[in-house]
């Protein structure tokens, strides 16, 4: 376990100071130790050979429904699709009312409305990317207008994305306080900041920029939008899980983690499971601190689901498309 | 006749290169998941290969693969799958002398025998590419209807075929319960014969190489007891040939597997491979469309 030794002090008091000046916050994050990309991948790659069977497997495919947010990120997004999509997050599988409510729907912000109306009274959060998603790039008060218009329109949670250009370029400080206007424009709303990790490059910078966005004020950090190749990936993901248990470890902090993009298979899911239980712990097995952002990953739990209840494989006939 | 080369004599002491058999499922040939082989003998018992022995995880995986490959293969023209079978006829003529081998070695005949089984078999597959594209005018109609409407009915592939295949005719056989399905747009996941899947495993090798889409035909080595009961409940197949199931009362259980999402079911029966095969098994794996068009004025 890394204890982050930034010479300026570990705890908390060392990291409300890190944050005191731009120059501060940029050899804070440059004195991040370098991840060891062949470790992390061949970590990574271990993992996801573990075995996970019978009960175990069933209680990991309930677990991977409740952490899914439901996502519909298209420009051909209609209300009635949001409205299906929400009649799913309610009662994914018609055929069986033993299988749990998924976390979260996740739209753009003017289908929020719509969304939050569909869900009234089930407890499923509505969640709206802001801050002109997917590429961020315009100014901070349209951003912040953004978050307001999906706050004021009843989203319990933002997914916002930074500004890669500014993060690329070494402008942490614009980085950082953008994330902290944003913050302040969600008011009670859940804050996911969205880094695009597939646009960082390396895993140093995923890192980075994980700390950034925690440092920020951000309750969750996730990988994608989904709109970028490669999105969420299971090396990503544990340089992201332990940014999260490192800074757990520092301020006592839980922040959350979201890989979101490309996964499809209850395969992939329970091995994501695994890595957030071997890297950050059984404390982060709660839909309030590991999210999956996937639609098609649904159905697929809800074969194996079917599979482990009847012992007959299942096909995608008997499940709704999105 | 056609025309085959002579082939110079071994050099004295060169080492055999002995291949691997493997499943073919996807447009691939992976090993079982179950990492399982078993011993495959020639009809004497003597050791000829060791086969890759597919479980239900190899079956599941094989369905995924052509429930994929449905949707292009069935997309197809029938004209263009009317190719597709014949140049799979094509190459196997090219391979002609490995596929006489395999059959003699498999089911103890003469080459000469083994030759003859091989050419019946190359021939039933340019017999049904014939077929591509002339069933749709033999079972499909133009129905008369009391209305201003054009009425027709149309054939068309019902989707994922579960084959069985016979435990003793090893290509003839196979080659006749393949090729009707596949024809008409179907997918096909194969559960070859156990003791002779030999020639089973050369013909995956001629799917490869010959335009079949990967996931067309998907071939699992292994025994049909073990896992047709879970390709019979499969919820994503939609039809079963039990060909290969040679018990009577497990071919009962399978069909009341089957029948859970209406999968069509054929019945093992006695088969004569020889003979003039007949539309059944073309007819067997079809959905009939009906469609109403307004007569224009």
């Amino acid at each position: 376990m890394t204890t982050i030794d930034s010479g300026v002090g570990a705890g908390v008091d060392g990291l409300a100071d890190v944050t005191s000046s731009e120059d501060r916050l940029r050899r804070f994050l440059l004195g991040l130790p370098g991840v060891d990309q062949v470790g992390a991948e061949a970590r990574a790659a271990t993992l996801s050979t573990r075995s996970i069977k019978t009960t175990a497997k069933a209680y990991a495919l309930d677990l991977a429904i409740q952490m899914i947010d439901l996502t519909t990120l298209e420009g051909q997004d209609t209300p009635g699709k949001v409205r299906a999509l929400c009649a799913k997050a309610r009662r994914p599988d018609p055929a069986d009312s033993t299988a749990p409510q998924v976390a979260a729907v996740c739209v753009y912000p003017d289908l929020v409305a719509t969304a939050k109306y569909e869900l009234r009274g089930s407890g499923i959060n509505v969640a709206s990317v802001a801050t002109a998603f997917p590429s961020g790039r315009s100014s901070l008060a349209i951003k912040v207008q953004d978050t307001k218009d999906a706050v004021a329109a009843g989203a319990d949670e933002v997914d916002m994305v930074i500004d890669r250009g500014a993060f690329l370029s070494g402008r942490y400080g614009m980085v950082f306080d953008e994330i902290t206007a944003i913050r302040e424009a969600a008011g009670d709303a859940h804050l996911k900041v969205i880094l695009e990790t597939g646009e960082l490059v390396t895993y140093d910078n995923v890192r980075r920029a994980s700390w950034l966005a925690m440092l920020a004020g951000a309750d969750f950090i996730k990988t994608s939008t989904g709109k970028v190749s490669p999105a969420a990936t299971l090396p990503v993901t544990l340089v992201m899980l332990e940014a999260v248990r490192d800074y757990h470890e520092n301020t006592g902090l839980h922040i959350g983690v979201k890989p979101a993009g490309g996964i499809r298979t209850s395969k992939d899911a329970i091995k994501y499971l695994v890595m957030v239980n071997e890297t950050a712990g059984p404390d982060w097995l709660d839909p309030e601190l590991f999210r999956f952002g996937a639609s098609s990953l649904l159905n697929d739990l809800l074969m194996q689901r079917t599979k482990l209840a009847t012992g007959n494989y299942s096909g995608p006939d008997y499940f709704t498309l999105d | 006749m056609v025309w085959r080369p002579t082939l110079p004599t071994r050099e004295p002491g060169r080492l055999d290169v002995r291949k691997t058999y493997k499943l073919y499922v996807g447009g691939a040939f992976p090993r079982s998941e179950s990492g399982r082989s078993y011993v495959v003998t020639n009809a004497k018992g003597k050791f000829l290969a060791n086969a890759s022995q597919a479980s239900r995880k190899d079956a599941r995986d094989a369905v995924v693969a052509a429930r994929k490959a449905f949707g292009g293969w069935s997309t197809r023209t029938a004209y263009n799958r009317g190719q597709v079978l014949y140049r799979i006829a094509e190459v196997m003529e090219g391979r002609h002398d490995q596929f006489s081998a395999e059959v003699a070695a498999a089911e103890g005949l003469s080459i000469s025998k083994a030759r003859s089984l091989v050419d019946a078999s190359i021939d039933r597959w340019v017999w049904y590419a014939g077929w591509a594209d002339k069933l749709a005018q033999v079972v499909g109609s133009s129905n008369p209807v009391a209305g201003p409407y054009f009425d027709f009915s149309l054939p068309e592939a019902t989707g994922v075929v579960a084959l069985l295949a016979p435990q003793d005719d090893s290509l003839l056989g196979l080659t006749s319960v393949i090729a009707p399905a596949i024809v008409s747009g179907n997918t096909a996941v194969v559960v070859t014969s156990f003791e002779r899947p030999v020639p089973a495993i050369t013909l995956g090798e001629v799917m490869a190489t010959s335009d079949v889409p990967g996931g067309v035909v998907n071939i699992l080595t292994g025994s049909a007891s073990e896992i047709g009961p879970w390709l019979a409940s499969h919820l994503d197949v939609n039809a079963i040939d039990l060909c290969g199931i040679e018990d009577p009362d497990e071919a009962r259980e399978l069909e009341a597997a089957a029948a859970e999402n209406l999968k069509r079911v054929r019945r093992p029966a006695e088969e004569d491979w020889f003979a003039s095969p007949g539309l059944s098994r073309l007819t067997q794996y079809l959905e009939t469309k009906t469609v109403w068009h307004p007569i224009g004025v």
